[in-house]
């Protein structure tokens, strides 16, 4: 006797659809609940979590923009291995505001994701005709390229990098700007990717040839995917500089661009929740794990690949599907 | 006639490598007609189409719509001047359902500058749009993905995003191929009615006696060269058009 799982909607997500969602607290809890607790446990957390593990909600914050950022380019069909260049892009240009005009961080932090979002889509720009493993390439290696020009050169610091800038007024404003800076990149791209706009980039993901077919300039529709990404992943560069008071070459380091496509990974590739979730996962996975020293790596490394082997549609799908059906073996005839 | 035509194709040219795939190909269509291009697999007929539609750069020759050269645009700009195709090897947007499919064109800045701005609700549009094609609108085919759709459906879809552009040439690559005599004869009466609006069409086919039904002219594709032109009966009378379709079926 063969058997198969089958997949049923719950009864409460049936009726949630309906009219009746609006009728029953039980059916209005269902349907905010997965909204409701990303809000509640950003605004709490801060406030119960001791000093070092503030820090580390930092760079869970940090981490979840730069996979946020990743699955914008991701789901508008480019893959990119170098989110470290936004993410840099944006460390030296708030660094470099602070430092040689001495302008506030409330007003380097806007700039600073908004020009070096620029800067990082006009270097892009001549790549974007390349396709899949070409344009990877390419931003994987131009990171790496920009941190050798720095050392090369000598500006800007160079190794020893620009150091005592100024830094936001409380860890609790910074953990805060940044938790709210999630939440809006989460609710407001998501938004955004199921809208019409949004179809047009998933089109291009999917068949890029019958969207030019539909009279769109795809190049015009890439170009604006990557700004929006590179303002997001610049934006968490510039945090990152007055958080830490500084600004140097290991911004373009590889950490940046790896971690946050393992995040997008492990926690669900295709949607900004899974994104998020992953960061919230690996990041302090990584921290805890930092108290084996070396082998903190193989570690990190056997949990990832369990991970994609043995999970390959990542948390946030799973989880998502245990929220609304329920499985049950049934008998197959033969 | 003085008048210029709708499409003048003018010793169209496409090598590649070693191969040319077409070759010196002209013709030209008027408003309204229905042309005919057929041949034997290989012959050219995709790379004609590509050529036209800008997906493949022209190692010669010249494409003139509505009297202006289009010969090296961009795709996206040949559709926004009124020239749209369906695809011979159809691939939809798998991860949308159907009608979320003809979003996308649209979307298209055509549609905008045809409606004048504002569109409305695209998702209304697109479902009369695709009862136009056949998809029944009580029937949930419509809201389904586009990965589980049967061929028949996927055609029409191909069609459907074509007609949404609301182009002056539409140019239907194997519309027929792999469908099933009622399908085919499902959507004969579709282009028909493309027709009485105003439209000028070009198809490619295998299915003969389809096309011949509807076409008032035909060319004959073979090694990249136009070896025949007329009624459908004028080039089946052909010689040379013979002894291409007989050497292609040994
Ligand atoms: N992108 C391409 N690269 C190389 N050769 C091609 C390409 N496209 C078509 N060809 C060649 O050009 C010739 C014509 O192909 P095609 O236009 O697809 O023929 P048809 O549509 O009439 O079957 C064939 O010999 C084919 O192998
Ligand atoms: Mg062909």
């Amino acid at each position: 006797m063969k058997k198969r799982r089958e997949r049923i909607d719950r009864g409460i997500k049936v009726r949630a659809e309906d009219i009746f969602a609006v009728c029953s607290w039980r059916e209005m809890l269902y349907l905010s609940a997965p909204r409701l607790l990303p809000i509640v446990g950003f605004i709490v957390l801060p406030l119960i979590l001791g000093v070092y593990w503030q820090r580390v909600l930092l760079s869970v914050a940090i981490f979840a923009l730069l996979a946020i950022s990743w699955d914008i380019l991701a789901q508008s069909g480019m893959v990119s291995l170098g989110q470290a260049l936004f993410f840099g892009m944006g460390a030296y240009c708030s660094g470099i505001l602070n430092h040689y005009f001495g302008i506030s961080p409330f007003v380097t932090i806007p700039i600073a994701a908004v020009v070096g979002g620029a800067i990082c889509t006009v270097l892009l720009l001549p790549v974007l005709r390349l396709r899949g493993v070409y344009f990877a390439m390419v931003t994987l290696i131009i990171p790496l390229m920009l941190e050798r020009v720095i050392e090369a050169t000598k500006i800007f610091g160079g190794t020893e990098g620009i150091s005592g800038l100024t830094s936001l007024p409380s860890t609790w404003l910074e953990l805060y700007i940044l938790l709210a800076a999630v939440l809006a990149a989460l609710f407001g791209f998501r938004r955004l990717m199921t809208s019409d706009y949004g179809l047009v980039l998933k089109g291009i993901q999917d068949n890029d040839r019958s969207v030019m077919n539909a009279g769109i300039n795809i190049y015009w529709f890439k170009i604006q995917a990557l700004f929006i990404a590179s303002v997001v992943g610049s934006f968490a560069g510039a945090m990152m500089t007055h958080v830490y008071r500084f600004v140097g070459m290991p911004v373009f380091a590889l950490d940046y661009s790896i971690l946050p496509i393992a995040a997008a990974m492990v926690g669900g590739p295709g949607s900004f929740a899974g994104a998020t979730l992953g960061a919230f996962i690996l990041v302090p996975l990584s921290e805890a794990l930092r108290a084996l020293g070396g082998l903190r790596i193989v570690f990190y490394g056997v949990f990832l690949v369990i991970f994609v082997v043995g999970l390959p549609e990542g948390i946030f799908h799973f989880v998502a599907r245990k929220y609304h059906q329920f499985e049950r073996w049934v008998e197959v005839e033969k | 006639m003085s008048e210029t035509p709708l499409l003048r194709v003018d010793e169209l040219s496409k090598a590649f490598g070693g191969v040319q795939a077409v070759n010196r190909v002209s013709f030209d269509l008027n408003k309204g007609d229905l042309l005919g291009i057929i041949g034997p697999n290989g012959s050219g007929k995709t790379t004609t189409v590509n050529l036209i539609t800008g997906f493949v750069k022209a190692t010669g020759g010249r494409v003139m719509f509505k009297g202006q050269e289009i010969t090296r645009l961009a795709p996206y700009k040949i559709v926004r001047l009124g020239i749209a195709r369906t695809f011979q090897m159809v691939k939809p947007f798998y991860q949308l359902p159907a009608f979320k499919n003809m979003i996308i064109p649209l979307y298209s800045p055509r549609v905008k500058a045809l409606v004048g701005g504002k569109y409305g609700d695209r998702n209304a549009v697109a479902l009369d749009l695709l009862e136009e094609v056949g998809f029944e609108r009580d029937a949930q085919v419509a809201y389904k993905a586009a990965s589980v759709l049967p061929q028949g459906y996927l055609k029409r879809l191909e069609l459907a995003k074509a007609i949404a552009l609301q182009p002056e040439l539409m140019i239907l690559d194997e519309l027929f191929s792999g469908l099933s005599l009622a399908e085919v004869a499902s959507i004969v009466p579709i282009i028909e009615k493309l027709l009485l609006e105003g439209k000028t069409i070009i198809m490619i086919e295998h299915r003969l006696k389809e096309l011949f039904r509807i076409a008032n002219r035909v060319i004959v594709l073979n090694f990249g060269r136009k070896i025949a032109e007329g009624s459908a009966k004028e080039v089946m009378e052909s010689d040379e058009v013979k002894k291409a379709y007989l050497g292609s079926e040994e």
